[in-house]
């Protein structure tokens, strides 16, 4: 089932992302094709196979919980497209966070 | 149909913020109260490139947080990236843990809701996981939807919480409250948070249904947030289950909402609709490695876990003999249990007599200073030599108290105060007789009462020479001395 | 004394003894930068002024007897995802075009602590997503051998500026072959190391389980001395690996004879250009005339590894570049009057096509009702694929593949067929998900474009790979030659 513009639109909406409508008719196409491409992993019979995430065999690795040196306001904010103060500053929020 | 005949079903998501020195994944210190965006860090600001490193006391204070809620801990764990987009999350994920929390299927004790308060009940734990905080807003405005813009301070991004989700066992809103109360008591004892709700280093959302009794499917349920007290929640809940049942006795439907509570009006307010519900893309957080909780490091944090409340509690009334209102009032906070234990093991008498003080004076003084009882100046040894002071006889009550209150303040020796204030008991009878004498002659009234077998009334003449000695007079001897010279 | 076509390791004696200064040296390679770089465009940032700077105080220090290290006074030019306090660090995009990073990443603090002068940051696909350099943000980069054809990517700036003596070795970094393709594409030597052999701190994440910090250098011998100087744990990458310290450079001499070379079946054929296999059987008879054994073997899951990149990387990047919203760096689209629609502004407008495409998938892959049919899937896959390269270099010292299925293409070749320009990884990838070090060395040229041999190595055994790469490397003589280029 091929993914439409509408679609991809939808998937745009949950990734931030804004397409114009050419972009959406575009993404369509590459996104179908590669799809269809990686669909061939269909083939590979994966039953009991533990999902590799990560690959470091690695486990546990922890800090002390000690405090080290902060950056300064100054820096901390250095990069801020905007800012109030000692603070960063965005558009009003229309949503209520988790 | 009246609320009663509908069962109200609620479970309780709790976030707290472990109680760590520095970040869960960064080394910014988690102080309360700082100057905004001075706790922070590349990490924290999630700028390109950083990376997370957990804090191993993050760690410890999860397990122990599943230990004291009987929960079982995972021996294969990790962490997962929650994707959702809102300006004071600054990776555009929270490292949290999807489907292999770290602590899962455990419980709480309550007392539940029958005639007599008694029952136990079990309130199930379905899971305790491990997650990083976000930063703090601070709209303009009056409220979220009315202001221009907001302002951001990240002090807040990575101090480490916990999300702690029980079964839907609850059955009321003083149910929904106990349940919190005794989860912050466990908390607290276990020193896993401060549970400073003011601070937001606790917070509560509540997921409210209800169904007709003998109904066995849930009803259809909505979420309420920003419940900032106890109380608050106990309100939310109740004003949640009746808007409910209003709606049901109409024959509508409830619809799966995120309400939030309103302070001013006392109500629950449309937030948005569970339809729309946030798709959040959960993966394994590639940055963070396994973890593999061994039973070793279980069993060594099982070890450190201190008696909790109600242990204590069942041993103060069998063991020390002290009175259920005080056992359950002294357990309740480990650091006053633990301050009365320290004073019932250097003094020799009863238990008792120290819960009567603890109850009484010290916790009098503990409320009127405002101090803590870590900083309480009074040491155990202090406190228990007041009470020996009494117990052999070399101050009366009445005068212990002050001597208490004196070394409450000043932390100084409660020997050394009474000999420097000359406060020791008057035990000579000759020393006594003169004052016996005149409080005879003042109180004819009392005397002839007395003498006409009204023998209350030689109390009254007991508190009269106390008065006049200053408290320092010993009450059997004057007790006796009275008798003799009224010829009883 | 022209100094540009020398070898790193010359360079390090001259500077030792004394016959050159740091100064001279970088001066040099300013100029040539100055002269190639309007036809090559392989830097995104040249810090002249600082490098020289750094140059004088190396010289200094070297003058008093304490050069930090050997390579003191070395320059390097370093791939724009890589944070350099200071300095701006783009990614080579419009997002991060003004972003100067409050810190140095682990390997720059790396290079800054031996002495190496860090003369400018390259050019590259907006954070390292293509195989071209072509999706920069700012300009494309040339391949030195043909100026019509890619340096291929994404370290594209990195291979470039080594193949045209800009810099006598860079920094790039390997997601699926973006250390391994532009090395090959512009003749020099690439190396991705094990995972978790170089700290990623300070990397700017594309995906973070298969990214890797990698070298770009002349040569192997190059390739071994800057891998010492950059390998290391690192507290702050939870997936760094405690390792004794290595050093590879000695490691170069030992014989080869009797390492088995396996040449995986299902690496040849199909999109692979038979020019290429048939350079590439040339190399194992090299290899084999130095005493090695060499043998087929089969891996059959290979077959699923671009495919299973292809949902892994988006996935993770999906995740990765979610932070890229407006709010505490980068550009934001300032019309916007609430978050939301400035998230989407921000996004929409800072962010490449390809960015774009990839941060689709991956946020498609990971939807409601695609996880487990995507993206849990090609996690199986990867473990299967990884078990079977283990188990095939049991019994092989290294596997040997074609980099890329062909030399390098056409500048504007492939931009419109994405799944085209992926193909070019479908031999590099591999090494990533399975987290094995893999390096590309040049053995041929066609129409006038070399062709990279890659070496797959066990995890952590750098020391054996390179051993087997400089080996070849020697007897196949192709050391040294630079791009002509302008």
């Amino acid at each position: 089932m091929a993914l439409t513009a509408d679609d991809v639109n939808q998937i745009a909406r949950l990734a931030r992302l804004s397409l114009s409508e050419n972009e959406a008719e575009s993404f369509a196409g590459s996104l179908n094709g590669i799809l269809d491409y990686v669909q061939k992993i269909d083939e590979v019979d994966t039953g009991g196979v533990e999902p590799t995430s990560r690959v470091a065999r690695l486990s546990n690795v922890v800090r002390e919980d000690r405090v080290e040196p902060s950056l300064s306001t100054e820096e901390a904010l250095s990069n801020a497209p905007d800012k109030s103060g000692e603070y960063f500053r965005v558009p009003r929020v229309l949503e209520i966070n988790e | 149909m009246p609320l009663e005949d509908y069962e109200i079903i609620i479970g309780l998501e709790v976030h707290a913020e472990l109680k760590t020195e520095s970040k869960v994944f960064c080394g910014c210190s988690t102080k309360f109260g700082a100057q905004p965006n001075s706790q922070v860090c590349p990490v924290c600001l999630g700028l390109p490139g950083t990376l997370p490193v957990l804090n191993k006391r993050a760690l410890e204070l999860t397990i122990l947080a599943g230990l004291a809620l009987n929960c079982k801990i995972a021996e294969h764990t990790g962490f997962d990236r929650k994707q959702y987009f809102y300006p004071d999350l600054p990776k555009g994920y929270q490292i949290s843990q999807f489907d292999r929390p770290i602590c899962y299927d455990g419980f709480i004790e309550i007392l539940a809701d029958d005639r007599d308060g008694n029952e136990v009940k079990r309130v199930g734990i379905n899971r305790v996981h491990l997650e990083e905080e976000s930063g703090k807003s601070v709209h303009s405005g009056t409220g979220i939807l009315d202001s221009s813009y907001s302002l951001l301070d990240y002090n807040r991004s990575g101090i480490p919480l916990i999300e702690i989700v029980s079964e839907p066992d609850l059955r009321s809103p003083q149910e929904a409250r106990r349940f919190l109360e005794e989860l912050k008591r466990l908390l607290e004892y276990t020193g896993v948070s401060d549970c400073k709700m003011e601070e937001g280093s606790l917070r509560c959302d509540a997921n409210v249904s209800l169904r007709k009794r003998g109904e066995t499917r849930f009803g259809v349920k909505c979420e309420i947030k920003n419940m900032n007290s106890f109380r608050a929640v106990e309100a939310a809940i109740l004003h949640e289950a009746e808007r409910q049942a209003e709606l049901l006795d109409a024959g509508e439907q409830v619809e799966p909402q995120t309400r939030g509570w309103d302070e001013l009006t006392g109500t629950t307010v449309f937030m948005r609709s569970k339809e729309s519900s946030s798709d959040y893309r959960y993966l394994p957080d590639p940055d963070l490695v396994d973890l593999v909780i061994d039973a070793g490091m279980v069993e060594a944090l099982r070890e450190n876990l201190p008696e909790m409340p109600g242990q204590k509690r069942r041993r103060y009334v069998e063991e020390l003999k002290i009175p259920e209102y005080d056992a359950e009032l002294i357990s309740g906070s480990r650091n006053l249990a633990e301050y009365f234990e320290s004073v019932v093991a250097v003094y020799n008498g009863p238990a008792k007599i120290v819960s009567n003080w603890v109850m009484g004076e010290f916790l009098r003084l503990i409320n009127q200073e405002k101090v803590e009882i870590e900083d309480a100046k009074i040491s155990p040894e202090e406190f228990a030599a007041v009470l020996r002071l009494v117990d052999n006889g070399t101050i009366s009550g009445s005068v212990a108290k002050g001597v208490f209150e004196e070394v409450f303040r000043t932390g100084e020796d409660p020997e050394s105060i009474v000999k420097r204030q000359g406060l020791a008991q008057i035990s000579d009878a000759d020393e006594l007789s003169a004052v016996v004498d005149g409080i005879i002659e003042a109180n004819p009234k009392a005397v002839e009462d007395v003498k006409s077998g009204n023998h209350k009334a030689i109390g009254f003449l007991v508190g009269q020479v106390m008065k006049e000695t200053k408290g320092q007079a010993n009450p059997k001897v004057v007790n006796q001395l009275l008798r003799d010279r009224l010829g009883l | 004394m022209e100094l540009i076509s020398k070898p790193v390791h010359e360079l390090i004696d001259l500077l030792e003894t004394r016959a050159i200064s740091s100064e001279e040296l970088v001066g040099q390679y300013l100029d040539r930068i100055e002269q190639v770089e309007p036809t090559i465009k392989a830097f995104i940032t040249v810090d002249r002024e600082g490098a020289l700077e750094a140059a004088r105080a190396v010289d200094e220090s070297r003058r008093d007897g304490k050069a930090p290290s050997r390579l003191a006074g070395i320059p390097v030019a370093v791939k724009d995802n890589i944070c350099t306090k200071g300095m701006a660090t783009t990614c080579a995009s419009e997002i991060l075009k003004d972003f100067v990073s409050p810190y140095d990443a682990y390997v720059i603090e790396r290079l800054r602590s031996a002495g190496m002068i860090i003369v400018g940051k390259t050019n590259m696909d907006e954070f390292a997503m293509g195989s071209s350099t072509e999706n920069s943000a700012f300009f494309p980069t040339r391949n030195p051998w043909d100026l019509d054809r890619v340096p291929g990517g994404s370290s594209g700036g990195s291979a470039a500026a080594v193949a045209s003596g800009e810099v006598p070795v860079a920094l790039g970094s390997d997601t699926g072959g973006s250390v391994r393709t532009p090395a090959s594409y512009c003749g020099v030597v690439g190396l991705k190391p094990t995972y978790g052999l170089v700290s990623r701190y300070g990397l700017v994440p594309y995906a973070s389980s298969l990214d890797q910090v990698g070298i770009l250098a002349g040569n192997v011998r190059d390739c071994a001395i800057m891998l010492g100087a950059i390998a290391g744990h690192d507290p702050r990458d939870s997936t760094s690996v405690k390792t004794e310290r290595v050093d590879y450079e000695a490691r170069l001499y030992n014989d080869i004879a009797g390492r088995v070379v396996g040449i995986p079946r299902e690496c040849f054929g199909g999109p692979i250009d038979p020019h290429v296999t048939e350079s590439v059987y040339a190399a194992t008879k090299t290899l084999e005339r130095l005493g090695a054994r060499v043998q087929e073997v089969s891996i059959p899951t290979l077959q699923y590894a671009l495919a299973v990149y292809y949902v892994i990387g988006p996935a993770e990047a999906s995740a990765s570049l979610a932070r890229y919203d407006g709010v505490a760096f980068g550009y934001r689209y300032k019309q916007a009057e609430d978050s939301v629609s400035m998230f989407m502004e921000t996004r929409g407008r800072g962010l490449g096509p390809e960015v774009k495409r990839r941060i689709l998938i991956g946020t498609y892959v990971l939807s409601e009702g695609n996880y487990d049919r995507y993206f849990r899937k090609a996690m199986q896959v990867r473990t299967l694929i990884k078990k079977e390269f283990e188990q095939a270099l049991e019994h092989c010292d290294v596997l040997v593949t074609p980099t890329t299925p062909t030399v390098a293409f056409r500048l504007g070749e492939k931009t419109d067929d994405p799944m085209s320009m992926y193909m070019s990884d479908m031999c590099t990838v591999v090494a990533n998900l399975a987290g094995v070090p893999a390096v590309s060395v040049p053995c041929a040229k066609h129409e006038g474009c070399p062709i990279g041999l890659q070496l797959i190595g066990r995890s952590l055994d750098e020391a054996l790979l390179l051993n087997i790469a400089y080996a070849y490397e020697q007897a196949s003589g192709f050391e040294i030659e630079k791009a002509s280029v302008v």
